[in-house]
């Protein structure tokens, strides 16, 4: 096979080296923009590299080291931002024709958050358009490539993100998942992915796709990186009113406290969900070994209505998305069709400027959420949504965190699903029930596939156990590294 | 329930403001009336007796202090219109007739 998969680069490591003064944050960012200018022809990670500020905001950070300042927990670190996270003055495309060109007049939170920490935004990267697909095929732009083999998507919706974490791009990327957007690509390009607890990271200026379930979280190599990133990126912010004000605890020191008497259930239905490769059912159970030997109790646990979580997400999602993308008229920004009439510009600007995933989202949304079929269909979901928050919350009275696949395939070929839509939102089955029910989940590289391709572990936690999760997640990590070596190798 | 028909696709791409070719409403019925299918689970269920869950996490009646505070410049809001007049958002006519 053919791959372009990075150096393992840690974040917390070079952050450690730039603020001790052993190295520059300058010589660290040409290290990183060498890199993809030689290889990013080949992956597509990025829609946008933006050297030159990067290059500037590094020599400020080195600067305020010389000075005696300690810029913060990322110093230093370059940062890709997956290309629906708005940055001032900077084009952000949602990989989208209809918002080609436009310049965000603020940062996001967690920009603003990630800057303030020391870290040094590179580019933007590419995505499904609007985030909605598993592939990164979906861009206007063109699809990204997995850098452990390239003819393979990457996932996605946030594929350029986690493209870019396992080329070596950067050592952290940021995502956002409303269905799986982080953790899937995170699996299929062998990297870590978090979507945290609904509300503990602000979505201000997150371009909306699925309001009740969006969320951004970290993308990074390792699992005390996104730690470290978490933690930076979290918090209140009276900008985003479902922000949550219940603090983040330290999710660092308490990596290495092991999993000693930790309660872990193996969830049934998801292991037995449609299109599951037997190769990633089997690294699952040794995960799960994994775990009871390093002193957990493991079970398997049945979470019934979680049967019923696509097909709720594919209703709910898409009748939020439909209002959410309605703002794409041509009158305010991005793109615009004229016509003799506003009517008829805002219909040669929708139909223009969206691509055939996103108009057929908002299609079923408007559908779903139509007089005679919004209680057949919105309104049935919405109580699918109850049913599987009940059985969650049944199941983590018996388990400290639950065990998953995050995706029930490694990475398919380029071109292999995009022909039938349903076929590809399957993708998303194991990972969806927790943005239904606002919990934190990642994804853990745990081994290898078919044809050595990452598989990736998700581990679930209630709504705010990210400590536990993420203790977990440590456990599992150090376990995989005993495995037979996945990064780098088989090139 | 009824499947899915082109006139149902047609109607909601109207609502949407889309316009599809007679070749993406046949496509887009066809691929429509699939994910339908698969929600078909869910339509079947009884509920009835089930709140809706419209948000995963019970925040309610979030405000702030009602104090003035800086906004963005009305230069940075109009900055990324594709047309503007006068300091406004400038739009084709809305009824048809140019004034």
């Amino acid at each position: 096979m053919s791959g372009l998969v990075g150096p393992a680069t840690s974040a917390r490591e070079v952050a450690a080296a730039v603020r001790e003064g052993e190295r520059l944050a300058s010589e660290v960012l040409d290290e990183y923009l060498g890199r993809i200018d030689g290889l990013d022809d080949q992956v597509h990670a990025f829609n946008l590299v933006t050297a030159d500020a990067a290059r500037e905001a590094a020599l400020a950070i080195d600067r305020r080291v010389v000075a005696g300042e300690d810029p913060g927990p990322l110093t230093g670190v370059p940062v890709a931002l997956k290309d629906n996270l708005c940055t001032r003055g900077v084009a952000t495309t949602c990989s989208s024709r209809v918002l080609e060109g436009w310049r965000p007049p603020y940062d996001a939170t967690v920009v603003e958050r990630l800057v303030a920490a020391g870290a040094i935004v590179v580019g933007k990267t590419n995505l499904d358009e609007f985030a909605m697909g598993s592939s990164t095929e979906n861009s206007a732009f063109g699809p990204t490539r997995n850098p452990h083999y390239l003819a393979r998507v990457p996932g996605g919706s946030s594929g350029g993100s986690a493209a870019a974490v396992a080329a070596g791009f950067a050592p952290v990327a940021l995502g956002s998942d409303t269905g799986g957007s982080i953790r899937q690509p995170a699996a299929l390009c062998g990297v870590v992915g978090v979507k945290p607890t609904y509300g503990r990271v602000s979505r201000y200026g997150l371009v909306a796709f699925a309001s009740s379930l969006d969320q951004i979280g970290p993308l990074t190599a390792t699992v005390a990186d996104a730690a470290v990133t978490l933690e930076v990126i979290a918090g209140h912010d009276p900008l985003d009113a479902t922000s949550i004000p219940e603090l983040m605890p330290s999710l660092v020191e308490r990596l290495d406290e092991g999993v000693q008497g930790l309660r872990v259930g193996v969830v049934t239905e998801l292991i037995e969900a449609e299109g599951m490769e037997p190769e990633v059912v089997a690294r699952v159970q040794d995960a799960a070994a994994a775990l009871e030997k390093a002193g957990a109790s493991v079970d398997e646990v049945s979470v019934p209505s979680t049967i019923y979580g696509l097909s709720a997400y594919y209703l709910i999602a898409p009748a939020e998305a439909s209002s959410n993308l309605a703002r794409y008229d041509g009158v305010r920004y991005g793109l615009r069709v004229e016509g003799a009439t506003t009517g008829e510009m805002y219909d040669r600007t929708r139909t223009a400027g969206l691509g055939a995933e996103v108009k057929r989202r908002i299609m079923l949304g408007a559908y779903a959420l139509s007089a005679g079929y919004y209680d057949a269909f919105y309104g049935k979901a919405q109580r699918v949504r109850t049913l599987i928050q009940r059985d969650f919350a049944a199941a983590y009275q018996r388990f400290d965190v639950l065990l998953s696949p995050t995706s029930p395939c490694t990475a398919f070929p380029l071109g292999a699903k995009s022909a039938d839509p349903l076929t590809m939102y399957l993708n998303d089955v194991c990972t969806i029930p927790a943005n239904l029910v606002g919990h934190p989940a990642m994804s853990v590289p745990f081994g290898t596939g078919a044809h050595g391709l990452p598989v990736g572990v998700q581990v679930m936690a209630p709504a705010l156990g990210e400590v536990t999760m993420f203790r977990a997640a440590a456990a599992l990590e150090a376990a995989a590294r005993d495995l037979a070596p996945t990064r780098g190798g088989d090139q | 329930m009824a499947e899915i028909s082109r006139e149902d696709v047609a109607h909601v791409a109207r609502l949407a403001r889309i316009q599809l070719t007679e070749e993406e409403l046949v496509t887009f019925t066809g691929q429509l009336a699939k994910v339908l299918d698969h929600a078909r689970d869910v339509e079947a269920l009884d509920v009835d007796d089930v709140p809706p869950t419209s948000h995963p996490y019970p925040l309610l009646n979030v405000l702030r202090p009602d104090e003035e505070r800086p906004g963005l410049t009305r230069e940075d809001a109009l900055a990324g219109a594709p047309a503007t007049e006068d300091g406004q958002f400038r739009v084709p006519p809305v009824l048809g007739e140019a004034p």
